[in-house]
């Protein structure tokens, strides 16, 4: 009898120690997932944090206000320079009349005022003849100095910006005339040359055709595939083969989507080059296989009763698929759409291959004009050299960040919306 | 043996004769001579994998969307083929409705549940049509009373027994001659299952039912025949009453008494 | 017994009714071959305690009842089970009305100790006997499920008639050779009757076995007697 209690009550010791060392195993693995979960949260701040604090300037740009005399003869005449100069020498008149002052006068604003000096008489001809105030844009350094990147402290040579440059704008500021404005070229101008004057609209268009291409062809593709697969293919070898290899293609490197494509949409087909016509053509074959996973998955994810209910009630197996099962699966389906198109969406490598990371200065008009696409025009930009593009490499990203962060939520909400209980 | 010549009626419903069923290289069913009454339960019992399902299936050719699937024998509807390739399958999952396991309703509103099998058909042209056989048939399936003021409510939303009548009321919409239900209470509450099978007796008035089921007590409830498949193969089909107090068959004896295996 | 319920309580269930049974049985044999002994040695005393005992055969058959109530209601026996459970309780009724008839002859016993005595009874120990293994064989073929000793303890219960009929002629010559013979003669006439019920309830047990064993109820094949001074009636094997 004592050896009995004995023992049961060294195996309850026992018991006692396992459960603790249990409990403390279970605790020390949850610690590990907070960890693990607060290191991934702390890099995303951290990224955010650089990339808005370096590109939310790129929302705002040094603009000075000029006082523009628009003369008649100087417009017939098409000296819209002269008309610029004028007014520049107006505001201030001691700047010397030499040609290198009066280049050092001009690089005050952008290089290309000119141009848009004329686009404002082309799109309200009665100003002609009137004085105007008009907002141009500030040079990159003006605007680099303005938004207090470069540092007057310097001696003067090493600095992009000269004395008399900063004594200007110090006159400019005092008179009011010079100011950080919105940046409303930023989303309205194709690339430049300029920092201060390139936009993304061509990249944004761009895209936005890509990825127009890419949903006409893959979601119907994609869909009817992972639904012929699932319901309507034979359970042999081949059918294997196919799931094997989409399986595969999903996981092959996009740049290699893109050999494809340079091998047989341009050089096969002659399809034009850096054309969203093409670029969607590739990125709907590297977005394929993630719809058709995808949609598989949905699709058996619905219980096979809801076909079987409409066939018993004498449904073809396609009206039970179409009228029951697809929609069914609609939420899965749409998501995975979405999610592939939110990677096409940032995919740059298969484009390189078509051309498509590309200075593109005109907002592209069709399917076949030469255009780029966003995280191409993050990586051009990150190339370049002048202080200027670098926020606007923020700046575009931000916007790129933006546009996945609208899908990514318009799949959680057409996955709400869609999902039924059954 | 089964003595198929003595409970022949002159005219049977359903017939099946020396029906086989092959899952690629493996056989499911054995020879299997059978006649279904009209406006009769009759229920298959036997354990699982025994092929119930499986020659239940065959009446309404379910078993057509089994990829390695084919069957032997024959079977007739009215003593007209059912079994053969040129039968149109649509006429007949018409004629023989099925109600299955799981409760499974569309997720749809009641009203397009039981409507669907009708739009499907185009057997009702106008709307007052539609949802006159939507009413008549929730009021077969003594559903109605229940849900007349949320027809358009998803089926979904209704209890487990409610589901099952949803689903019967969507089988009889298309205005069968046969029911096949498969299990139909095995996913439901005793109360529920007992609705449904007053549901049963109810139906047999103008249905001819066929009930796949493991409850060897419904059974016994519900149905007037009782056949006994094992492995495959036809043990034993008589009248239920025989079967449950005095079975011809030693494993029937075995089965229905608990001894199996 | 088929092979074993795959819920082994049910197998013991089964089994525990039909000991209860058989233990029954056993008692209700006992009791009237000692009510028979009893009456032929006039053992007042003897007859006392089984009139005593008999309490305790009322008590095997309600727990027969119960626990077939018990069976009913938790396993829902089906097919041989069920049969088996229902002819339980026809068995044990029938066994409780045979205690009952040991328990009356013990009665008449009593009576019996205080009347003249019949002379050369060898007749009645004899029916006695008969009537007595009769059950007893009956009960062994239930236990058994031996449909061929059913039948032909059917058969038997023919010439247990006849003994019978023989023992009351005997008993109504000597009630007419001596008038103070009359009571003790009525009595024993009593007890030959209950001896011959008894033989009747073993031929329903035996009948049972048919029923448990192939769900046939055994047909009126019967032969019987036409029973004491019933010469003149028609013939109950007669369909009338």
């Amino acid at each position: 009898m004592s050896s009995y209690a004995a023992t049961t009550i060294s195996s309850q010791a026992a018991a006692n120690r396992l459960l603790l060392r249990r409990k403390r195993a279970e605790r020390r693995f949850q610690l590990y997932g907070i960890l693990a979960i607060s290191a991934a949260l702390g890099f995303l701040v951290v990224f955010l944090a650089s990339i808005v604090s370096r590109g939310y300037m790129g929302f705002v740009q040094t603009e000075v206000r000029l006082t523009v005399d628009f003369d008649q003869e100087l417009i017939e005449a098409g000296s819209y320079r002269k008309m610029l100069r004028t007014s520049l020498s107006e505001l201030f008149p001691n700047a010397g009349s030499s040609r290198a002052e009066r280049r050092t006068l001009a690089r005050l604003v952008s290089a290309g005022t000119v141009f848009v000096l004329r686009e404002t008489v082309e799109a309200d001809p009665a100003i002609i003849g009137t004085v105007e105030d008009v907002w141009v844009l500030a040079s990159d350094p003006v605007d680099q100095f303005y938004k207090g990147r470069i540092d007057a402290a310097l001696p003067e040579e090493e600095r992009p910006i000269s004395d008399a440059s900063l004594a200007r704008i110090a006159a400019l500021e005092a008179a009011g005339r010079i100011d950080l404005r919105f940046n409303r070229s930023f989303f309205t101008r194709g690339d430049s040359r300029n920092p201060e004057e390139a936009g993304i609209l061509a990249a944004i268009v761009g895209s936005a055709l890509a990825l127009l291409v890419t949903v006409v062809l893959s979601f119907p593709v994609g869909v009817m595939t992972a639904v012929y697969l699932e319901a309507f293919a034979p359970k042999n070898r081949i059918t294997r083969l196919i799931e094997i290899n989409i399986n595969n293609l999903a996981a092959v490197p996009s740049i290699v989507f893109g050999l494809l494509g340079l091998a047989v949409f341009l050089n096969v087909f002659g399809l034009p080059r850096s054309a969203p016509i093409s670029g969607g053509l590739v990125l709907s074959l590297m977005t394929l296989p993630t719809i058709i996973i995808s949609s598989r998955a949905a699709i058996r994810a619905v219980p096979p009763s809801f076909a079987e209910a409409a066939i018993g009630l004498g449904a073809s197996r396609v009206q039970a698929i179409f009228h029951h099962v697809l929609p069914a699966a609609a939420p899965g389906t749409l998501t995975g759409a979405i999610i592939g198109m939110a990677r096409a969406l940032g995919e740059t490598a298969p484009l390189l291959m078509m051309g498509m990371v590309a200075f593109v200065v005109e907002v592209p008009g069709g399917f076949t004009d030469p255009s780029t696409v966003l995280p191409a025009q993050v990586y051009l930009w990150a190339d370049s050299p002048e202080r200027g593009f670098a926020e606007k490499t923020a700046a575009a990203t931000i916007v790129l960040l933006g546009f996945l962060l609208v899908m990514n939520g318009l799949a959680v909400y057409l996955r709400r919306k869609f999902e039924k209980q059954w | 043996m089964v003595n198929v010549s003595a409970l022949s009626d002159p005219q049977p419903k359903l017939v099946a004769r020396a029906v086989s069923v092959y899952y690629g290289g493996k056989q499911a069913l054995f020879d299997i001579d059978l006649d279904i009454m009209s406006r009769e339960v009759t229920a298959f019992i036997g354990p699982s994998g025994c092929g119930k399902s499986t020659f239940l299936r065959c009446f309404n050719r379910m078993n057509d969307l089994i990829d390695d699937c084919r069957s032997t024998g024959s079977m007739l509807l009215d003593g007209s083929d059912i079994a053969g390739p040129d039968v149109d399958v649509v006429q007949l999952r018409m004629r023989i409705g099925m109600v299955f396991q799981k409760p499974n309703p569309f997720p749809k509103s009641v009203y397009d549940n039981v409507a669907y099998g009708p739009r499907l058909h185009g057997m009702a042209p106008t709307r007052g049509d539609l949802d006159e056989i939507v009413e008549t048939s929730l009021r077969r399936a003594g559903i109605w009373d229940e849900v007349k003021d949320r027809v358009d409510q998803p089926g979904t939303s209704l209890s487990g027994g409610q589901q099952q009548r949803l689903c019967i009321a969507r089988a009889i919409a298309v205005r069968p001659d046969v029911l096949l239900m498969d299990e139909p209470c095995s996913a439901l509450d005793p109360i529920a299952t007992a609705t449904i099978e007053e549901l049963i007796d109810e139906l047999k008035s103008e249905y001819t039912i066929i009930i796949v089921t493991h409850n060897m007590q419904q059974a016994a409830r519900v149905s007037q025949k009782t056949a006994f498949l094992n492995l495959g193969r036809l043990i034993e089909f008589d009248e239920t009453q025989k079967i449950f107090t005095n079975p011809s068959e030693p494993s029937t004896q075995d089965y229905i008494t608990g001894r199996f295996g | 017994m088929p092979a074993e319920h795959t819920v082994k309580a049910f197998t013991e269930d089964l089994d525990k009714i039909e000991r209860s049974l058989l233990e029954m049985g056993g008692l209700v044999e006992a009791q009237i071959a000692r009510a028979v002994t009893a009456v032929a040695q006039r053992d007042s005393e003897s007859a006392a305690r089984i009139i005593e005992q008999d309490s305790e055969i009322d008590r095997y058959e309600q727990d027969v009842q119960e626990q077939v109530e018990r069976l009913f209601a938790l396993r829902q026996p089906v097919a041989q089970d069920l049969r088996m459970t229902i002819s339980a309780i026809q068995i044990a009724g029938y066994l409780e009305r045979a205690g009952d008839l040991a328990a009356s002859m013990a009665r008449r016993s009593i009576v019996l100790c205080e009347t003249r005595e019949v002379p050369g009874l060898y007749a009645l120990p004899k029916l006695g006997d008969a009537s007595h293994t009769m059950l007893k064989d009956a009960l062994d073929a239930y236990r058994d499920r031996n449909i061929d000793q059913a039948k032909s303890i059917r058969h038997r219960d023919r010439e247990l008639d006849d003994m019978y009929v023989a023992l009351c002629r005997e008993l109504l010559t000597h009630m007419l050779e001596d008038p103070h013979r009359i009571t003790p003669g009525v009595h024993l006439l009593f007890v030959a009757k209950n001896l011959e019920r008894i033989a009747d309830h073993a031929t329903n047990i035996a009948e049972l076995v048919d029923y448990v064993t192939t769900g046939t109820r055994a047909s009126e094949d019967r032969p019987r007697g036409r029973g004491f001074l019933m010469e003149g009636a028609p013939s109950p094997d007669d369909p009338t």
